[in-house]
């Protein structure tokens, strides 16, 4: 059962990785889009792209935490101890890129427009960043048990700022390569093209990054160095493969075929890195098993992801197929508001 | 005394202060959002309802332009509700080591609540001009029902650690099992829950009425300005007689459950019986001040005869108590007489409705209705700090001290100033926006800017 629940949490974080770290990624966009005048076009399509989605995607970051603390209390309570200062700053960037992206939608003055675009743009970089600081150095082993770990080396390390910079760099890749079908759609191949030759660049920086990471691994994190190479070797395969063919398929113009490969490509790293660490939660000094919560605990948390399967997914599903239809196809049907008399 | 036991919690950790204070501020400022995002949706279905179903061409202007406000507050609160859940972490991590296996679990359920509404309010809020009117309506109503499902849950977890139950411990106070409905449904879910989700219609409604009762008091009295005072008046006004029972209910609760936290509520030293209700007074060594006492009320309201014993605060070491009784009492008085007064506001409306038809004439009810408002929030507040201050020294009852819970890294008085800093600017922004919207309503514009930042011309200034 233990196991059963991580696999839940790793389902949440892989929810997360590909849904709201594409929207950390559109953030990027955003903030190197240029000024006001040559960035209007792609920063209007990114809006358009997360504006109705982000907030439920979000919340899988909610979801990952309640399951860890849930289930895992005492990994929650050393990661939080541990990590106190990543986590506090991804706090305060989540905030700010919240705050920041609903708020510019309402104001009229462009420099006030500036101020929360820049407040969303900038956070929705250093958000990632330090997030990916925090699974550095809980995969290299930084974070011990009873937590309280030491407070700046163990994420102020080379292993954690590779991780950071991979979070930010596959939020880059996979939102490029969302935002390429996204601009088809509106039939706009400027911007299809603007977003292609970023998606290609940001997924070799991905990829180098990747392989740089595993370097890093081999020196710093030699348990899930070993696991990767190992148990999770199909998988990292997996992930070079789908990178390669998503970047192929963007090369040809196959926009379409990219964004499934792109996913892929992620989900496999996600789910080595799970794989490679088995059975540890915070290798190597807690066990899934040993930090788990008593049965009837992570019976009602398997439940919950029941409940959210049948619940949530066709919600989910109802969602985007009225974002993606309607959003960029502009076909609202013809019965305005107001009109119902 | 309240110096000496705050010594006691300096002592014991230095973060624990900056920390109290952080978690206090941070849940303070979000359970005002977390009301509106409770309780607004309902009362935007009702003018959406209303509108639909009548040709009222107000009310449905009304729903499609609180629908956006909805979806600001909805934004602001999911993060501030994102930096709790981090708190929980940050500042708590004894806490949720030793507890989050036992009282996690309601939070899972609020998550899935969280979700559903997350979701639903944006495919209501994009499906306005996508969705036909009667199913988009519907498209409303799950999130009316995640709104009342996440209250229940987050707040059963608050009355968890009030009355915390559903688990059992092994010899060295870990937890061993845990059953997770009894964790839910707990001793204090049955009060604290219905009296929260009272608190957030009330908070949603009389704030928002209060916004249109300023209109009409600066002149605007047409009918768009009514319908929006009435719908979320109404709304509210039936919320709160409702309200006063179940808050007198909790009352009798906590004087059996946590007689402490109720002494310190009432002024109530020793054990006694006839035991005086004190409205108002400042407490200071053994002796009330300033307040005026009614003899005997106090066991009348505990047990409905001044013969009832009431449990004084002496009853427990000194290190036992809330660390404030005037604090305590001060603030539940205020709950209460606000409540009362927003009570005789609803029955002025109510009188006025059944003898004209109308919203009574004279500006002094459209100046109480337009502090009403912030009278509710106020009323929140204090009922909140009842609730936690009153379970202080312990974050679990009985089970776990706040400075045992507190977490081991420094600098908690930084990130305290940063998250003031942060949330007066959230807050001033928030309040700023919403005021920009209504004025290009007022200006008859009901589109958002186009482009964020920027005109399509990219000419700069507007």
């Amino acid at each position: 059962m233990p196991d059963v629940v991580a696999v839940e949490l790793w389902l949440g974080a892989t929810a997360y990785a590909v849904l709201a770290g594409a929207d950390f990624g559109a953030g990027f966009w955003d903030l190197v889009a240029g000024g006001a005048a040559r960035g209007a076009r792609p920063r209007a399509l990114i809006d358009r792209a997360i504006s109705p989605v982000w907030e439920a995607n979000h919340v899988w970051l909610i979801f990952i935490l309640v399951v860890l603390w849930t289930g895992f209390p005492q990994a929650f309570s050393a990661i939080f101890s541990t990590l106190f200062v990543p986590l506090a700053l991804a706090a305060l960037g989540i905030v700010l890129r919240g705050a920041g992206f609903a708020l510019r939608h309402v104001a009229r003055r462009l420099e006030v427009q500036r101020l929360l675009g820049a407040a969303f743009a900038v956070s929705s970089v250093l958000t990632p960043f330090f997030m990916g600081t925090v699974v550095g150095a809980i995969v290299s082993g930084r974070v011990p048990a009873d937590g309280n770990g030491d407070r700046l080396t163990s994420w102020c390390n080379g292993m954690s700022i590779l991780v950071g910079l991979l979070f930010v760099a596959t939020g880059a890749y996979l939102a490029a390569t969302y935002l390429v079908v996204d601009a088809r759609r509106t039939g706009d191949a400027e911007l299809e093209g603007y977003f292609r030759r970023r998606a290609i660049g940001a997924g070799i920086v991905t990829g180098a990054l990747a392989v740089a990471g595993i370097v890093v691994l081999h020196e710093d994190a030699r348990y899930v160095y070993d696991g990767l190479t190992s148990d999770g070797l199909p998988l990292v395969i997996v992930s070079a493969l789908s990178g390669t063919a998503a970047l192929v398929a963007l090369a040809r113009g196959a926009a379409a075929w990219a964004r499934p490969f792109a996913v892929a490509a992620v989900v496999a790293v996600v789910w080595g890195w799970g794989v490679a660490q088995h059975p540890y939660l915070l290798p190597t000094s807690l066990k899934i098993d040993a930090a788990a919560a008593p049965h009837g605990t992570l019976v009602a948390l398997v439940v919950v992801l029941v409940a959210a399967v049948l619940v949530i997914a066709p919600a989910l599903g109802l969602l985007y197929t009225l974002h993606q239809r309607s959003v960029f196809d502009e076909a609202p049907p013809s019965a305005t508001v107001g009109a119902s008399d | 005394m309240a110096s000496v036991s705050l010594t006691g919690l300096v002592a014991a950790s230095s973060q624990l202060l900056p920390a109290r204070e952080q978690m206090a501020f941070t849940l303070g400022f979000h359970i005002v959002l977390a009301s509106m995002g409770v309780a607004f949706p309902a009362i935007t279905l009702i003018a959406n309802y209303r509108g639909l179903r009548k040709g009222d061409a107000a009310a449905l202007t009304l729903a499609q332009r609180w629908s956006k406000v909805m979806a600001v507050l909805f934004a602001v609160g999911a993060v501030t509700g994102t930096v709790l859940s981090f708190e929980f972490g940050l500042l708590w991590p004894e806490l949720m080591r030793r507890y989050g296996e036992a009282f996690g679990f309601p939070f899972a359920v609020e998550g899935l609540f969280f979700f559903t509404e997350a979701i639903f309010i944006a495919i209501y809020i994009y499906g306005w001009k996508r969705l036909r009117p009667w199913p988009h309506f519907w498209t409303g109503v799950p999130i009316v029902i995640a709104g009342i499902g996440g209250a229940l849950s987050v707040v059963s977890a608050n009355s968890w650690m009030n009355q915390p139950g559903g688990f059992k411990t092994g010899a060295d106070g870990t937890v061993t099992s845990v059953q997770p409905l009894d964790v839910i449904f707990n001793n204090a879910w049955s009060y604290e829950v219905p009296h929260m989700i009272l608190a957030a219609y009330m908070v949603a409604g009389f704030l928002i009425a209060s916004v249109y009762a300023v209109g009409m008091l600066r002149g605007r009295r047409d009918r768009y300005h009514r319908v929006g005072f009435l719908i979320p008046f109404t709304v509210a006004a039936i919320a709160t007689p409702v309200q006063l029972f179940v808050g007198d209910t909790a009352a009798r609760a906590i004087a059996k459950d946590q007689p402490v936290k109720f002494a310190s509520m009432e002024y109530v030293q020793n054990t006694q019986t006839h035991a005086p209700e004190w409205i108002g007074g400042i407490y200071h060594d053994g002796k009330v001040s300033l307040g005026v006492s009614i003899p005997g009320l106090d066991s009348v309201l505990v047990g409905f005869s001044t013969d009832t014993k009431v449990t004084g605060w002496n009853t427990v070491p000194a290190n036992d108590r809330p660390p404030s009784p005037t604090l305590l009492h001060l603030a539940f008085d205020t709950m209460v007489g606000i409540g009362s007064a927003l009570l005789l506001l609803g029955a002025w409306l109510a009188f006025s409705w059944w003898r004209r038809r109308d919203i009574p004439q004279t500006v002094w009810f459209l100046r109480a209705g337009a502090v009403a408002g912030v009278a509710a929030v106020t009323a929140l507040e204090c009922g909140w700090i009842v609730t936690e201050v009153g379970r202080q020294p312990w974050t679990v009852y009985k089970l776990l001290r706040t400075e045992d819970a507190v977490t081991g890294a420094h600098g908690i008085w930084l990130t305290f100033a940063i998250v003031l800093v942060l949330y007066t600017a959230l807050g001033v922004a928030t309040v700023f926006a919403l005021r920009v919207m209504a004025r290009r309503w007022r200006e008859g514009e009901d589109e958002d800017e186009p482009v964020p930042y920027g005109p399509p011309a990219g000419v700069g200034g507007a």
